[in-house]
């Protein structure tokens, strides 16, 4: 037997840092970087007496992530604590979510080798993040930053739905583009906001029942995910044809070794004694919430890339660049709509010029000093010969420097092209005499030293040449 | 419900609690002698009574998402046994 | 009359004008502790100098006429269970001895804003678990009426403290009966409000689903203002209620003419309700009825479950709540070689044996295997309680009970016997399970001259009834007396 005789069911928990300024329980800030234990209070420190007070926003976050992903989202949901002690858990227990979660039986829709597979989403629940404990300090003592206690996170629980490495990958970025695109995570798996454990068992084709799952951790990146996920299947599938079982256990992936081990219980036995919290009341979804949430939803990547390619008939390729950035794809819609033009040649602006100079600046598209018209604007200048192409591209550069209109850059500079033809005779009657020989070849019927007379012509006219109008007077003048 | 010393000793480990061995028998048998006499709650019939797990009736009044101040390094920590410039320093914790 | 012996109301009025300030207020008191409480042992804490400085900017607001309200200067002293920003809060328990909060628990907060100075911090059973102060790690407290008896518990200090004059007024909590119990066996009046009610910010907790936080008084007049003080929503306790509190003054002596007044019948049927206090709550029940209150016999048939609901219940959540003391960020650590180690000797060490006796009830309570079987059954017997008392509702105004079922008893007489220990709050409990308000206040003395309480129960928020009920005895039979401590 060989691996081809097993399949591998998988399913991925994913835990997404919601985008609060503030803590899920507390007043203390989100952001990262301060010093250790900076951004604490006596809530996060679980200090003797404190309470937690829920913040708002985590709930509107983690329903509008519920309904973009099609979830039922539980009017009234409860809290409960989860209870072992470690370093980095300040109260000797979690607040989270367990026997009735926020949202309940959702989908999300991911393309496997061009066909679409509906991956099911088990729970979504909230819960508040644990702190940081740093292991390597010398001296024998681990030190704790509680900075991150208290963070909100919600965790997405898929069904075991998938069935390979791939999906697992394909599953993790669409999910990931959804929250992005929600603005309630940052997508961000190597800073940690956006983390991933995944569910791994392997089984005989044609069996009913899914074998043992192994719990893996520690995956932090994308191809990380796809590695664990191979590595784990071959060593069960290993495991199971030499006769052995595998044994439910946490295992950690060690990128370094390429390999998942099984990690030293951090509690000594799994019991968690979850019970209802009762420093809080049930979580009860405000009348409308929902509703807003639903009609004020944005169109999610996946649809925007299908109507992308079908409304712009732009490439898989151009569309998925545009899209994977939800500013970028309202930024292109917006020059489109005052352009009207060729959808394709903006595209190549889009991933050829714009993201080059914000990728010099290391800027984002919230820092442009130009509107959309202007871009529009530019590229009509272009369809309208009035500036060449490279020419343009000196434009845009100055736009981007100065926000100042692209016509009055073109005017300042001199930028635009020579229309009077009595001009532009003027050089091609020079450039003709100065070229005797190549003249002759070309009547000897080399057509090719067309290009150089042409580009000794546009050189004549520093940049103001227009290369279309230059070539027929060309050729009127060489006989044709 | 009689308690075994093995569970006395797993509870305790669950908890982390050290006991010395007077203090689990102790435990063992009063533990059990508790566990006897809530015993009688198993006459009532709950199978269709709703669990009572907030006993608040009101609804909890939600934040808005504003930072507020932190306590001040040198407070959060001013009670710490022991730290390691603003970080709670702890027994090595082998994984 | 001493200053000491004055009711926290009068002294109120005697501040406002001007016949008493503050600081003599506070120095009696002072003197009175440091001369007795070598016998009591009410207080673990002392803060003379910060006392004195909050009375001398009482006086000084007074005379400028601008007081923070009526009860401004007028000392009381807390729990030690409320955190207090810079001074030392220990819960009774050697996990956190040293520990110095940085904060201020809401109630707290209210007194400073109301301008009360505070005397120091009252001792109290380890983490609210006892009826006796017994589980102290510190030392017990002893009962003013009786030096050889307990106070009662787990707010004994605070008891003992109003109880001997050391202070007009004391802050308890009460999560099975620990502000009532010890206000019966100190003949002193303490009053649980509704769960809700008081805010627990800073509270340290013990069962978070029914701890509360309320007075203990020498009158029920003072318990009623004292209470107007600690009633305010608080945005920082998820369980704090919106509802806005009434004036507790207004209608206390509107009398209880026309009001009904249920006798619940299991209440009386207990074995091991001692005669003396039967009889003395008996005869409450007739005065009431001479002062124009109708008794209406009533059945809470779910009664003689409430202890096994409330030790399971109970000792859950403060499995959970006490997990917090680890030896990690505040209070006691053990060194230990590695982390597991440091945690279990810790805890080993830094709890005592009734917390320990909890935590390890309420971990298996709620492990694998048994939750449902305890935890879960005991919430839902928890519900068939507090669904005997709603159907109450319908027939009384507020039920009359004994609070305790014996007067206090002696020290040493129960420490060995937790189930006899707890079976000291059979009255007290179903109450706390329904989280509804009860006060017990002073119906007379046993032949041993020990004093008995009389709990009045009343609806959920609707502490204006229960107080009125309570001043209406009080006033036609005063039991207000001043303990011998020990013969001084």
């Amino acid at each position: 037997m060989g691996a081809s005789d097993f399949q591998a069911v998988i399913g991925l928990e994913v835990h997404g840092q919601l985008l609060t300024e503030s803590k899920i329980f507390c007043g203390c800030s989100t952001r990262f970087g301060a010093a250790p234990n900076a951004n604490t209070c006596p809530v996060c420190l679980g200090m003797p007496g404190s309470l937690p007070v829920l913040n708002a926003k985590v709930v509107e976050f983690a329903v509008r992530a519920g309904v973009a992903l099609g979830c039922r989202i539980n009017e009234r949901s409860i809290w409960s604590r989860k209870n072992y002690f470690y370093p980095d858990l300040p109260k000797g227990y979690q607040i989270s979510q367990y026997d009735l979660p926020l949202c309940e039986h959702g989908a999300l829709v991911i393309d496997v080798d061009g066909v679409e597979k509906r991956i099911g989403i088990r729970r979504i629940h909230l819960e508040e993040d644990a702190g940081k404990n740093i292991h390597d300090a010398g001296g024998g003592e681990s030190l704790v930053d509680l900075n991150r206690a208290g963070v909100p996170l919600t965790e997405i629980v898929s069904e075991p739905d998938l069935r390979s490495s791939e999906e697992a990958g394909e599953y993790l970025k669409a999910l990931r583009d959804v929250l992005v695109y929600l603005g309630v995570n940052d997508g961000n798996l190597e800073e940690g906001s956006f983390r991933c454990d995944a569910n791994v068992s392997v089984m005989r084709r044609g069996a009913t029942e899914f074998g043992t799952r192994a719990e893996l951790k520690n995956i932090n990146s994308f191809r990380f995910v796809r590695q664990a996920i191979d590595y784990e299947i071959a060593r069960q599938v290993a495991l199971l044809e030499s006769g052995g079982k595998v044994l439910q256990q946490t295992r950690l992936w060690d990128p370094s070794r390429g390999e998942t081990r099984s990690m030293r219980s951090k509690e000594e036995a799994h019991d968690y004694r979850y019970f209802p919290e009762p420093d809080l009341p049930p979580l009860l979804v405000p009348e409308g919430m929902v509703e807003r949430e639903r009609t004020e939803l944005p169109e999610l990547p996946r649809e925007k890339l299908q109507r992308f390619q079908a409304d712009f008939s732009l490439s898989a390729y151009d569309a998925r660049i545009l899209v994977a950035d939800r500013a970028l794809a309202d930024f292109f819609e917006a020059v489109w709509k005052h352009y009207g033009g060729s959808a394709k040649k903006l595209a190549n602006w889009f991933t050829g010029e714009l993201q080059r100079l914000l990728n010099e600046e290391g800027a984002g598209l919230g820092t442009l000093k130009f509107p959309p018209q202007h871009f529009a604007e530019l590229l009509k200048l272009v369809d309208a010969a009035e500036v060449s192409a490279n020419a343009a591209k000196d434009v845009f550069a100055e736009m981007f420097r100065t926000g100042q209109p692209p016509r009055s850059i073109v005017d300042a500079r001199g930028l635009g092209l020579e229309k009077d033809t009595t001009a532009v005779e003027v050089v091609v009657d020079a450039v003709l005499a100065a070229n005797p020989e190549e003249v002759a070849k070309y009547r000897a019927g080399k057509k090719q030293v067309l290009g150089f007379l042409v580009g000794q012509v546009l050189k004549g006219m520093k940049g103001k040449g227009n290369p279309a109008q230059v070539n027929a007077l060309l050729k009127a003048r060489l006989g044709e | 419900m009689k308690l075994t010393r093995e569970q006395v000793r797993h509870v305790a480990t669950l908890a982390h609690l050290a006991l010395s061995p007077e203090e689990e028998a102790k435990m063992q048998e009063q533990l059990s002698a508790i566990l006897e006499a809530v015993e009688t709650l198993r006459e009532l019939d709950t199978a269709a009574v709703e669990p009572t797990s907030h006993a608040a009736s009101a609804v909890g009044g939600w934040r808005e998402d504003t930072v507020q101040p932190s306590l001040p390094a040198e407070k959060a920590l001013a009670n710490a046994p022991a730290r390691v410039g603003t970080s709670f320093a702890v027994p090595r914790i082998l994984e | 009359m001493k200053l000491t012996d004055l009711s926290l109301l009068e002294l109120g009025r005697r501040l406002a004008a001007g016949e008493a300030s503050s600081v003599e207020a506070v120095q009696a008191c002072l003197e009175r502790i440091r001369r007795l409480d070598g016998r009591v042992k009410a207080f673990l804490l002392v803060d003379e100098k910060g006392a004195l400085a909050q009375a001398e900017a009482a006086d000084a607001r007074r005379r400028s006429g601008t007081p923070k309200g009526p009860l401004d200067g007028v000392p009381v002293a807390l729990k030690d269970l409320f955190c207090t920003e810079g001074l030392a809060t220990t819960a009774g328990s050697r996990i956190l001895e040293g520990f110095v909060p940085p904060f201020d628990a809401t109630v707290v907060q209210l007194l400073k804003a109301a301008g009360l100075p505070i005397l120091g911090k009252l001792n109290m059973d380890e983490f609210a678990m006892g009826s006796s102060t017994e589980n102290s790690a510190y030392f017990p407290s002893a009962n003013p009426w009786d030096l050889t008896r307990s106070p009662g518990g787990s707010s004994g200090g605070s008891a003992a403290a109003v109880s001997a004059r050391f202070a007009f007024g004391a802050l308890g909590t009460d999560t099975g009966g620990s502000i009532r119990q010890p206000a019966a066996l100190t003949g002193t009046v303490g009053l649980k409000p509704t769960y809700g009610r008081v805010s627990r910010y800073g509270v340290v907790a013990f069962a978070s689903s029914l701890d509360q936080v309320g007075p203990l008084a020498r009158t029920v007049g003072d318990a009623a203002a004292l209470l107007q003080v600690l009633a305010v929503h608080d945005a920082r306790d998820s369980t704090s209620s919106r509802e806005v509190a009434p004036d507790y003054l207004r209608h206390l002596d509107a009398g209880v003419d026309g009001l009904r007044l249920g006798m619940p019948r299991e209440y009386f049927e207990v074995e091991g309700l001692d005669p003396e206090v039967r009889s003395a709550v008996e005869a409450a029940a007739a005065a009431y009825q001479k002062l124009g209150a109708t008794l209406v016999p009533i059945s809470l048939p779910h009664t003689k479950y409430a202890l096994a609901t409330y030790y399971l219940v109970a000792p859950a959540e403060a499995s959970s709540n006490l997990a917090r003391y680890d030896g990690v960020r505040y209070g006691l650590r053990v060194a230990a070689p590695g982390l597991r180690e440091m945690y279990a000797q810790t805890r080993g060490r830094g709890f005592g044996p009734e917390a320990k006796r909890r935590i390890m009830l309420g971990t298996y309570a709620l492990s694998a295997g048994y939750y449902d079987a305890y935890y879960l059954k005991a919430q839902k017997v928890r519900t068939l309680i507090r669904q005997d008392f709603a159907q109450a509702w319908q027939k009384v105004d507020a039920i009359l009970a004994p609070t305790a079922p014996t007067t206090a008893f002696k020290l040493g007489e129960k420490v060995g016997d937790p189930l006899a220990m707890y079976a000291n709050d059979i009255f007290t409990l179903p109450c706390s399970l329904a989280g509804l308000p009860g006060m017990s206040l002073p119906c007379g003395f046993s032949r041993a001259g020990l004093p008995i309480g009389l709990q009045l129960l009343g609806k959920p928020f609707d502490e204006a009834t229960v107080l009125r009920v309570g001043r209406a005895f009080e006033k036609a039979h005063d039991f207000v007396r001043v303990p011998p401590v020990g013969g001084a």
